[in-house]
């Protein structure tokens, strides 16, 4: 038996996993179109690769990589770009930005993938250039790029890969239903991680209640090896699949505030991530494709659908049947920690794992709000062991020292509070907003900081120019002494 | 389709404050009625008196503050406030004790913090004690046990007059709570041989609640069992009542061993005046008491240290209601200092230190 450890709080969601999970695993059809925002993640807009009117093929770069932070982005099929427009992003902010916009031809033709068939005798550094060329991020929601990932600090000793397929939030199943269908893939991805990171040993965890990708992932073992990899049924408890979390249940260990798992010999990732990694590996094609949920009452025939990166959420909706009458609400990502989308007219992103369009009587957008009465169920369900109830006061009043006092920033934003709170407060947002102020406060001391540097290095400046000035009028003087004396004598 | 950005997450708990209060006072409807039973029409009269009237007080105070007032009134608060004030009353006491119970605890004690959750100190409680040391007589009258039909149970319109006429209850009818008598004969020189037959007290009965005193402070059992379904319930939490009663259990006996002719032991303590009550029901109070698990049980320590030294050494019989006044005041510095340990970091705040080997 594989011992696990609990993580402090936590709360039983019902799942509705398989409202969606039942269906089997469809291919979306070719997209008509695909749109790329150019929005990078330090805010700056990238310069696309492709002009109007311009052909594209399948798996072509099209937004140029920008340092390791920022991997390419490749076209998910073949098609004549449109144009570069202004349209609304898939980001909880409901602005809009600049993206590339192509119109599919149809023909789904791809530039040449080279794949690579024994990445064994390759070294780390050059598989790690190869992920990052294939324009992999991570796929279970933050969409942080994996290539940095696999490349910890070297003081590190890490010695276990995490591969995360315990999909924790409500009404998700894409990490279910691609662990069904493509588990070799995923298991093949975690050698080359485990090859890249120099380890021997990798826990796959599962949550308990997903029986068919255990048996899948234990059938792929037992056909082809993959002898390092255990596979770990966890309990099933929101938000087990956090990766902090997930590594405390595995393996007991903490990783510290401010820090990253390497500091405690771990290394995690998405189980997608894992499969996209394969896919870029052995078969040379980048990340242009992922398994999306789209599930709710609002959707007529909920399903995963093997989805091009860029689809308009419109289309894969059409694809499911439609919406139905009781259509509430659009969200991207699960009821937890998702956001709501202002339209459906918003591409599918890398980190796309879920479209939940809620039914009326399905998701709950907001109740009057009570006072607070203290019972402190909030801090009993964190997973972080926070005080969500002082956070709250301390936010609401903006007092920013004392919410860096009860360590704000270490909120994970799962929303645990938020859900078990009787007074119905949304706390959650209240912590976004005192997060948000705390980063513009920083922001401006930085800006001081620079004003002040800035300052006291005129300052030096003007008293070494006093210094020189009046160095050299006392050589002046000295010179001049000197000559006059020698004129004397 | 809505196109309204809400921020996650989209789901909420079905549970309301006012599940949480109704369930509260369901808990607290056996010993209640079972009080009103032994103590008959006034007990009745005073119970509705104070209750209606703590719920019009916490409507007028919302209506000046200008907060919804229907909503809010519905929460269930003032009514458990309310209930609870009745409960620390002597069934007899006249209609304006009861009525100025609700003002001291639902104004004084609860609205002029900001209301619901901002109070520091427990309304009722609160309410209690200022009225114990405002009206000392009035607040000590206790009425004997005497159910309906019994020779000395009052009639309709005789508890009228006692309630609401100024009519003091006959000769007879009252006395002391066992606390009280037990408390008055030792200071008179009788140890507790003499004074616990002559007050009539046995276990069983004092347990479960055939004893004078206030509604609240009868029957031991009924409260105990209320207090065991909000266990059950997860209304509360086992930390608060098991410090309260374990630390009083504690005292009692290691006192009781040291003199067991001066201090009673430890199930006269548990089954007397208002420690069920108190332990299940008002300490518990998520307003006023700590968050965290460890300071609930220094909470609920505290509070049944000092009621066992009140009723021991002080100069009141019952010390329930001051000791979670007390305790009350302690619990913005519990909060303070005692804090759970965050992920990743240690107790006092500091990220954790990596392990031997690493780095």
């Amino acid at each position: 038996m594989f011992k696990l450890w609990p993580f402090n709080g936590g709360v039983h969601l019902p799942t509705h996993r398989q409202e969606s999970s039942t269906a089997p695993l469809s291919i979306a059809p070719l997209p008509q179109k695909l749109i790329y925002p150019l929005a990078r993640r330090n805010g700056r807009n990238a310069k696309s690769l492709v002009v109007p009117g311009e052909r594209v093929l399948k798996g072509q770069v099209i937004i140029p990589a920008d340092g390791t932070m920022n991997p390419p982005v490749h076209a998910a099929s073949s098609g004549w770009v449109s144009g570069i427009e202004q349209r609304l992003l898939p980001h909880p902010s409901g602005f809009s930005g600049s993206c590339v916009v192509i119109d599919g031809d149809g023909m789904d033709e791809a530039v040449a993938f080279q794949g690579v068939s024994n990445y064994a005798a390759m070294e780390s550094d050059d598989l790690r250039g190869k992920i990052h060329a294939a324009g992999i991020v991570g796929l279970g929601g933050a969409g942080f790029p994996t290539a940095i990932k696999i490349n910890p600090p070297r003081q590190f000793n890490v010695e276990i890969l995490v591969l995360n397929g315990a999909e924790c939030e409500p009404y998700i199943s894409c990490d279910d239903s691609l662990l069904r269908h493509y588990a070799h893939e995923v298991l093949g991805g975690a050698l080359i991680f485990m090859h890249i990171l120099r380890v021997a040993r990798c826990l796959l965890a599962v949550e308990e209640d997903m029986p068919e990708a255990i048996a899948a992932l234990e059938l792929a073992k037992a056909e082809a090896g993959y002898g390092h990899i255990e596979i770990v049924a966890i309990p099933a408890i929101y938000p087990t699949g956090g990766e902090k979390q997930l590594i405390k249940v595995l393996t007991g260990r903490e990783v510290p505030a401010d820090g990253i798992p390497a500091q405690v010999g771990v290394v995690c990732h998405n189980v997608a991530t894992a499969a996209a990694v394969h896919k870029a590996i052995t078969a040379g094609e980048p990340l242009i494709s992922r398994i999306v949920t789209v599930t709710g009452q609002g959707v007529r025939k909920p399903q995963n659908l093997l989805t091009r990166i860029g689809t308009p959420i419109s289309e894969l909706v059409e694809q499911c049947g439609g919406y139905t009458d009781s259509a509430q609400r659009l969200i991207m990502g699960g009821p937890m920690m998702g956001f709501a989308l202002a339209s459906d007219d918003v591409p599918i992103s890398k980190s796309t794992n879920c479209i939940l369009v809620a039914g009326q009587a399905e998701v709950v957008g907001e109740k009057t709000p009570m006072p607070c009465i203290r019972c402190g169920a909030c801090a009993t369900v964190c997973p972080v062991n926070l005080l969500p109830q002082q956070l709250y006061w301390y936010s609401r009043a903006s007092n920013l020292e004392r919410v860096m006092d009860y360590r704000l920033p270490d909120c994970i934003e799962c929303g645990c509070c938020d859900v078990v709170c009787p007074s119905h407060i949304p706390l959650v947002q209240y912590f976004r907003a005192a997060k948000s102020k705390m980063a513009e406060k920083e922001k401006e001391r930085l800006k001081a900081d620079h004003a002040r540097m800035r300052y006291e290095a005129r300052v030096a400046r003007k008293a070494q120019e006093q210094l020189e000035k009046a160095e050299s009028a006392r050589r002046k003087k000295e010179l001049l002494a000197t000559a006059l004396s020698t004129s004397k004598s | 389709m809505s196109t309204r950005l809400l921020s996650a997450p989209f789901t909420r708990s079905e549970l309301q404050i006012q599940s949480i209060m109704l369930t509260v006072v369901l808990g607290l409807a056996p010993g209640t009625l079972w009080g009103i039973f032994i103590f008959g029409w006034p007990a009745l009269f005073i119970f509705l008196v104070t209750v209606s009237s703590a719920l019009a007080f916490e409507a007028g105070c919302l209506a000046l503050a200008e907060k919804r007032v229907l909503a809010t009134l519905t929460d269930g608060s003032a009514l458990l406030t309310g209930w609870l004030i009745a409960l620390t009353l002597p069934p007899w006491a006249p209609w304006w004790i009861g009525v100025l119970g609700s003002f001291l605890g639902i104004v004084v004690g609860k609205q002029v913090f900001g209301g619901l959750g901002q109070n520091l100190f427990n309304p009722a409680m609160l309410a209690r004690v200022a009225l114990l040391v405002s009206f000392p007589l009035e607040m000590t009258v206790w009425a004997n046990p005497s159910p309906p039909f019994s020779a000395s149970a009052p009639g309709l319109l005789e508890s009228w007059a006692i309630t609401f006429g100024g009519v003091l209850p006959p000769d007879g009818t009252t006395g002391a709570t066992l606390l009280g008598w037990v408390k008055t004969e030792f200071s008179q020189g009788r140890l507790l041989d003499e004074s616990l037959p002559s007050g009539g007290y046995g276990f069983f009965k004092s347990f479960i609640g055939w004893t004078g005193g206030s509604l609240g402070e009868t029957s031991a059992l009924l409260f105990a069992l209320g207090g065991g379904w909000l266990l059950k319930k997860q209304i509360i939490t086992w930390h608060i009542p098991l410090a309260m009663l374990g630390t009083v259990f504690l005292l009692a006996s290691v006192f009781t061993l040291v003199d067991g002719e001066r201090y009673p032991g430890p199930l006269f303590h548990l089954s007397s005046g208002a420690l069920m009550l108190g332990a299940f029901f008002i300490a518990t109070d998520y307003v006023t008491s700590p968050n965290s698990r460890l300071g609930q049980l220094i909470f609920g320590a505290g509070c049944g240290a000092i009621v066992y030294v009140i009723r021991t050494w002080g100069s009141y019989p019952e010390g329930v209601a001051f000791a979670v006044l007390l305790m009350n005041s302690m619990t913005p510095v519990i909060d303070h200092y005692v804090r759970p340990r965050i992920y990743g970091r240690d107790r006092k705040g500091k990220p954790l230190e990596l392990p031997e080997g690493r780095e």
